[in-house]
């Protein structure tokens, strides 16, 4: 009997033979990374990406493990330092499109200089922060983007600090694209993907994820639907506002939107600019 | 092409020409002394070689874009002192783990911590070889001249694109203080390697699958339609990650073999009067060229003095070193720390005493200080 296979359109970009991936049922960087190569997917057939350019540049964590699974020229590299090794594929290759896909322990925890050097200097990049407001895979400590109060393996009594809102840690270290977005929306997520894809210098995209497993469980969401359609009260999607007044409190909502969009040379375009003027 | 060049310049500058010289293209760093030198010297000098001269936000980041910048095929290098090295040391271990082509230039200063930054040292004997954690394998070069610096940076290049290893070179303040004449050779006069290229078309290709005879895996770059994958973790010859006994295995003692394998490629050492040493020193670095003042003078006094200096230090000349040491009644280390070369010198030369001279000193010791401390063996 002849086996029928179901191509999946995406399957191109992906190591089908990996499967099955080590996310939770429920988990949400599935939807994050499925919101990515569609957005690649399309860019493609309208014949505007080559997504043989592209170098997908994770750190450590369970959203870090995506490198694994996709067929991409990419890069499973040391908790925390993908953003600097996607700098040096750029610098070394201008043709070449490196994505960040990680967490946010990883970008904004550990990796957190690196981030804000990079968006300092509009290094031409596009980073994904996959939010799920915990240190997942290490089974739930609290991480900078945990909210106040929260319980946390390392926090047993609550979370006594205060979160980074990473959009305007980002915007005021000079990104030229800013945005969030959430798994609970991920046709917004998708289309912001492909417009930032195709911009110069430093672009940021945080989305807001469920880590149903860790996070949900040990706040009492019994279920990855429970935790799902929490987030969804708690996201607000707000259009034409500044970095400054979006919310990011589990309690009064996090704000999603699109919320810097700038065309500053970035990085590469800037060094070529003063190598040619030629001084030294 | 091809033609020589005279120069006039320090270790320093010497590496930077010796990197230029095979081919870098670029380079990350972070200020520090007595490493900036290089550092500015190349930020001046290589965008006229089409190269990226980039001022990393700290050291971390540093190594992490010199291998990102390998993947995507240029030749890369960063330079640092010990407080950076250290800093850099599990991203040292993630590029022998995807055996990735790279170059650190390690200027030695007297530690530990921030110690002495404008002092010379060596106590990163031990650190340059097990820097990172786990068991890899690394190739560790020591000039002790400007000359050498230039010709182990175009050698560290070689090694690290043909073995798809990490290579340091392993400098000290002294020598980059120091400015001597250079022959700066071009090639063909002087040999520069590029990395294996695949053999298969994407699809077929396996980044971490060795050739039999070199145990080195061709490497293919970004941008090349192989969709390689750099992984960290524990991997089978696909890069995927494979937490299984006999891949694990055979990945380990891969890293560290191909270096064994290709030990022609790399070992190297020098010797001074050896022959029918009676006292053999053995030095290397800046600290040499002092022990090969002693081993002059006291020829001309007609004692039988001799030196061996390792030029590489990870892995050593082994057999060189047993063979400087046949006929001498006993063996002298000389280092600028409390006692690391001299374990590994105890262990290749087991049939002889072996003392220690370690001269903890902030300048580089005279001929006179150092027979004065090695006094009781004499
Ligand atoms: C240097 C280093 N420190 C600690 C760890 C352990 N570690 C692995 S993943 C992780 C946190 C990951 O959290 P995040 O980036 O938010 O990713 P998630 O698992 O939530 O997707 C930590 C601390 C490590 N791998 N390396
Ligand atoms: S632990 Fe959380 S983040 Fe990690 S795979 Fe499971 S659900 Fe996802």
């Amino acid at each position: 009997m002849a086996v029928i296979r179901n191509i999946h359109p995406l399957d191109r970009f992906l190591r089908p033979e990996r499967l099955p991936h080590m996310w939770c049922p429920g988990c949400g960087i599935g939807i994050a990374l499925s919101a990515f190569l569609r957005a690649v997917n399309e860019l493609e057939e309208e014949g505007r990406i080559d997504s043989r350019k592209i170098v997908f540049v994770t750190g450590i964590g369970c959203t870090a493990r995506a490198s694994g699974y996709v067929r991409f020229d990419a890069a499973h590299t040391p908790h925390g330092r993908a953003i600097p090794y996607a700098m040096g594929v750029k610098l070394a290759n201008p043709d070449l499109i490196p994505v960040v896909f990680s967490g946010d322990g990883d970008i904004v925890g550990i990796g957190g200089n690196h981030f804000i050097h990079a968006a300092r200097r509009n290094m031409d990049m596009l980073v994904i922060m996959v939010n799920n407001m915990i240190y997942a895979l290490t089974g739930g400590q609290v991480a900078p983007t945990t909210p106040e109060k929260i319980y946390t393996t390392t926090t047993p009594w609550g979370n006594p600090e205060r979160p980074f809102n990473a959009v305007t840690l980002a915007w005021i270290a000079g990104a030229n694209y800013v945005a969030r977005w959430s798994v609970t929306h991920p046709e917004l997520l998708k289309n912001s993907i492909k417009k930032a894809l195709l911009m110069e210098g430093f672009r940021f995209i945080e989305v807001l994820s469920i880590c149903p497993e860790v996070y949900g469980r040990h706040i009492g969401f019994r279920s990855p639907v429970e935790l799902y359609t929490h987030l969804r009260k708690v996201v607000k999607i707000r259009g034409k506002i500044r970095p400054l007044e979006t919310e990011y409190d589990w309690e009064r909502g996090i704000t999603l939107g699109e919320f810097v969009v700038r065309d500053e040379p970035g990085f590469v375009r800037r060094l070529m600019e003063v190598v040619k003027g030629g001084k030294a | 092409m091809g033609e020589a060049s005279l120069g006039f310049l320090n270790a320093n500058q010497a590496a930077a020409e010796g990197a230029i010289t095979a081919g870098l293209k670029f380079f990350a760093g972070y200020p520090i002394t007595p490493a900036s030198d290089l550092f500015e010297y190349l930020a001046k000098k290589l965008p006229k070689y089409g190269g990226v001269v980039v001022q990393s936000e700290d050291e971390i980041a540093a190594i992490n874009a010199i291998i990102g910048a390998s993947w995507a095929g240029a030749k890369a290098m960063t330079a640092t002192s010990g407080p950076g090295f250290s800093l850099m040391a599990e991203s040292i271990g993630f590029a022998a783990m995807t055996e990735t082509p790279i170059v650190i230039i390690q200027n030695m200063r007297a530690g530990p911590s921030t110690g002495v930054a404008t002092a010379t040292g060596q106590g990163e004997v031990m650190q340059s070889r097990w820097v990172s954690h786990g068991h890899y394998g690394i190739v560790v070069l020591t000039p002790f001249s400007s000359q050498e610096a230039y010709d182990l940076t175009i050698k560290a290049f070689n090694i690290a694109e043909r073995l798809r290893v990490p290579v340091v070179v392993l400098m000290d303040y002294v020598l980059v203080h120091t400015r001597e004449r250079v022959v700066l050779k071009k090639p063909p006069e002087v040999e520069v390697l590029e990395r294996k290229k695949p053999t298969k078309p994407p699809g077929e290709y396996r980044p971490y699958e060795p050739d039999p005879e070199d145990l080195v895996p061709p490497m293919a770059n970004y941008g090349e339609g192989y969709a390689v994958l750099v992984e960290s973790m524990a991997h089978d010859e696909r890069g995927y990650y494979a937490p299984v006994d006999d891949v694990y295995e055979r990945l380990v003692k891969r890293l560290v073999d191909k270096i064994e394998v290709n030990r022609h490629m790399v070992v190297e050492s020098a010797t001074y009067h050896t022959d029918d040493a009676e006292v053999l020193f053995v030095a290397f670095g800046s600290v040499a060229r002092s022990v090969m003042s002693v081993v002059k003078e006291a020829r001309m006094e007609g004692k039988k003095y001799g030196l061996f200096r390792p030029i590489s230090l990870w892995p050593m000349d082994e057999k060189g070193l047993r063979k400087a040491a046949e006929n001498a009644e006993q063996v002298i280390v000389v280092e600028m720390n409390y006692g690391q070369l001299v374990r590994e010198v105890e262990r290749i030369v087991r049939d002889k005493p072996v003392h220690l001279v370690p001269l903890l000193k902030l300048d580089l010791p005279t001929p006179e200080e150092i027979v004065e401390a090695a006094r009781r063996w004499l």
